[in-house]
């Protein structure tokens, strides 16, 4: 069966050079990078070269990226660096769960700080001034997402890092899903800290990254060697971290290339196409500035569920929301955030591209589409009450 | 054969393991689902619950399972998500039904609102024409009287028709049980042939989302969880001469021929007659007292016959709870969905919210709530 894989938002597959980049690092450059010998030089090398690569992307220095063993331990990392007892942080209400699941623990009585959680808009961003007016004496992290996992929505960075310099309170952005599809300055943002992982640029699971601002102390949640900077111990996911050198290199050439343009293409196809074919349906946040490869999608009175199965075993691989929610009872608490019914956030669907896919797979998607979801509705008790 | 997909009901055990076998055996195109219905960590370590709980049908440990199975099978399976429509459906009316003296059978709530109800649409949304459970049951047509009929099975030990009288035609023609002319032996037989790793597993016999069985303490915590109070449901305990012998702590406490846990002690063994839920009595007695020459029974349902093709009384054998043998009866209709089954002999134990399900040799007739 002819496969098309648009979930690129829960993960990529690797890109054939950042396969062909890390292969030398399994067997034949297999040496610890903390040892003195030649096998351990070889791949400190690699390293460190991998590390210059992601600071390049970031626009950032190589001595402020920290590995890690992805975007979760990024984001656990730099709230938990950071915060101590009595504390206040504010977050939003739409974060990936690595964040917002880190923030509760945050609030338990064991660790003792405050959160708050702003809200966002109908097209799911977060008001500057929320953060702004959210703010207390207190206050010592702000964390907000850089762009939406579910919807791609770009969130005002840039002014909430001017609010957090200005008010001299740590902010910490979750750019995972920005990463290689938004270009990202660090300088710009003003940010103190920023995650990333690999398998969401094509490289491999279980690699990301932290940039952390020269200065800034951060307590580091895994104890041992003094590996990066004695910020993240632990020997060194040498292959891992060659190949999200690799990646960061092809995400940063992407926005010169037409990379990044060719995949803004296909999503925007995919969208006009299934906006102009079926009625009850529309993109959210469809107005709000967003990455150029998410397409978040509501076909009313289906069960998002039903739907991606039902494509699945057509061949066409997409998603309700976060896989890390799947099979979840309630509906995405992104969607509901920004206003979405229950039911509507249950019958939306996400589409993300990625580099590896072609014209061919929106093809594929766009001619299954029209008769999967008609028999949804067909068989669909509440879409024949509605019309 | 038909060469449309057909979905497989997988809950991990072996019954619905070897269905998903056989039909690919057969080269049926098989589609594997798992209904996920209750989060069997919710309630876990509440007011005394166990903390964690395996081997029912809705656990992790049984997703896995049958996740096995389609792997070794070769064949797509999906978990849905049916955790807030079980509970609407099946998990309040459950506690209700006790809060109002009754014994429910929730088994039979999931068969006609999530099994051959939701799950049945998904299967057909996602391409699939019919669904296969590992019942042990048998459906066929009867062309004579253009009805799906419903059968007892060859294995008369392991027979789950009690539980599927509440399926209407369009579900029974949409459904196949390929169980139904096997043993439990030889389908562990078929399971083992087939390469299962699970062809020993042992039968589930609780209700799946009740840990341990203490249907009481679930309660207890479910209602904890919402926020809700147990109502004051404490009352008399009373003779069926209207006599006052004691008092009890909530009817919920209680089913019909209970006889451990009465709270009062006379000379001769006492049992549960009857649960007065408007009074709050229960009504206790000797074990003669607890047999019945009548039952009536509501909200109908006909498999072998129209609704209204009961003019005349109908002699057949009538099930009131899933471990008894069906007993000689007429039944005859009442009043508008309603049926009074009249027994050649008395039964014991009569309980209202079970099912009386209707029996003319193996054919279910049809059934109805006792009331």
């Amino acid at each position: 069966m002819r496969r098309a894989y648009l979930d690129n938002n829960a993960t990529t597959p690797l890109l054939p050079s950042v396969l062909e980049a890390m292969q030398p690092y399994f067997i034949e450059q297999f040496g610890n990078a903390s040892s003195i010998h030649h096998h351990g030089q070889q791949t400190r090398a690699a390293v460190e070269r991998a590390r210059e690569s992601v600071a390049a992307l970031l626009g950032c220095r190589a001595s402020e990226i920290v590995f890690t063993s992805g975007g979760t331990e990024a984001d656990n990392l730099a709230i938990f660096g950071i915060t101590r007892p009595g504390d206040h942080v504010i977050t939003s209400s739409i974060e990936h769960h690595a964040v917002l699941n880190a923030c509760k623990r945050l609030q338990e009585d064991a660790v003792g700080c405050d959160v708050t959680y702003v809200p966002v808009d109908g097209q799911a961003l977060v008001s500057p001034d929320d953060v702004k007016r959210a703010l207390r004496p207190n206050t010592r992290l702000i964390s907000i997402m850089m762009a939406n996992n579910e919807t791609g929505v770009l969130q005002p960075v840039n002014e909430i890092g001017a609010i957090a310099a200005e008010a001299d309170v740590y902010f910490h952005t979750d750019a995972v899903q920005a990463a290689g599809k938004a270009p990202i300055d660090v300088g710009q943002i003003r940010c103190d800290l920023l995650s990333i992982s690999g398998h969401k640029i094509h490289a491999q699971q279980g690699i990301g990254a932290l940039y952390v601002r020269k200065g800034t102390l951060l307590q580091p949640m895994l104890y041992g060697g003094r590996h990066e900077r004695a910020r993240r111990a632990g020997t060194e996911n040498v292959a891992g971290i060659v190949g999200l050198g690799k990646a960061a290199e092809l995400a940063r050439a992407g926005f010169s290339n037409g990379e990044v343009e060719r995949i803004r293409e296909l999503r925007d196809r995919l969208e006009r196409s299934i906006t102009g074919t079926f009625d009850s349906v529309g993109v959210n946040s469809g107005s709000a500035p967003r990455v150029p490869n998410t397409s978040s999608i509501y076909f009313d009175c289906i069960e998002g569920e039903a739907l991606v199965i039902a494509l699945d075993l057509k061949g066409v691989a997409v998603s309700t929301g976060a896989a890390c929610s799947s099979g979840a009872i309630e509906p995405s608490h992104v969607l509901t955030a920004m206003g979405l019914s229950p039911d509507r956030a249950r019958a939306s669907l996400r589409f993300s591209v990625g580099k590896q896919n072609t014209s061919e797979d929106v093809d594929l998607l766009l001619s299954i589409l029209p008769e999967t979801v008609a028999r949804l509705r067909e068989l669909s008790p509440v879409y024949n009450k509605a019309v | 054969m038909s060469l449309a997909p057909i979905a497989v009901a997988m809950s991990g055990g072996v019954d619905s393991s070897t269905v998903a076998a056989m039909l690919r055996a057969e080269g049926r195109q098989v589609i594997g689902l798992t209904m996920q219905l209750w989060n069997q960590r919710r309630l876990a370590g509440h007011d005394g619950m166990p903390e964690a709980v395996t081997g029912r049908c809705c656990s992790l440990d049984d997703v896995y399972d049958a996740r096995r199975v389609a792997e070794t099978l070769r064949i797509p399976y999906y978990v849905v998500n049916q955790e807030r429509r079980f509970e609407d459906e099946v998990v309040r009316p459950f506690i209700s039904e006790y809060l109002s003296g009754r014994t429910p059978i929730p088994c039979s709530l999931c068969n006609n609102h999530l099994k051959f109800d939701q799950l049945l649409i998904t299967a057909r949304q996602i391409g699939a024409e019919q669904l296969a459970t590992g019942h042990y049951a048998r459906v066929e047509f009867d062309a004579s009287r253009a009805r799906w009929l419903l059968r007892r099975p060859s294995d008369l030990g392991k027979d789950q028709t009690y539980f599927l009288f509440g399926l209407t035609q369009e579900q029974l023609s949409r459904t196949l049980f390929p169980l139904g002319n096997l043993r439990k032996s030889e389908v562990r037989e078929l399971a083992r042939q087939h390469g299962l790793a699970l062809a020993e597993k042992p039968d589930s016999q609780e209700i799946c989302f009740v840990p341990g069985g203490d249907y009481k303490q679930f309660i207890d915590a479910y209602l904890a969880e919402q926020g809700e109070s147990l109502p004051d449901t404490s009352g008399d305990m009373v003779t069926s001469n209207g006599e006052v012998i004691g008092t009890h702590p909530g009817i919920h406490n209680f089913t019909v021929g209970q006889r451990k846990g009465l709270g009062v002690a006379t000379g001769s063994p006492l049992y549960v007659l009857e649960i007065k839920g408007s009074q709050r009595q229960v009504v206790v007695g000797s074990g003669d007292e607890l047999y019945s020459k009548t039952l009536r029974a509501r909200r109908l349902n006909w498999i072998a016959m129209n609704d209204d093709d009961l003019p005349q009384p109908m002699r057949v054998s009538v099930k009131i709870r899933n471990r008894h043998e069906p007993a000689p009866a007429v039944i005859e209709k009442t009043g508008n969905d309603e049926v009074l089954a009249t027994f050649d002999q008395p039964q014991r134990a009569v309980t209202p919210g079970q099912a009386a399900v209707f029996y003319d040799g193996d054919v279910v007739v049809g059934g109805g709530w006792i009331v």
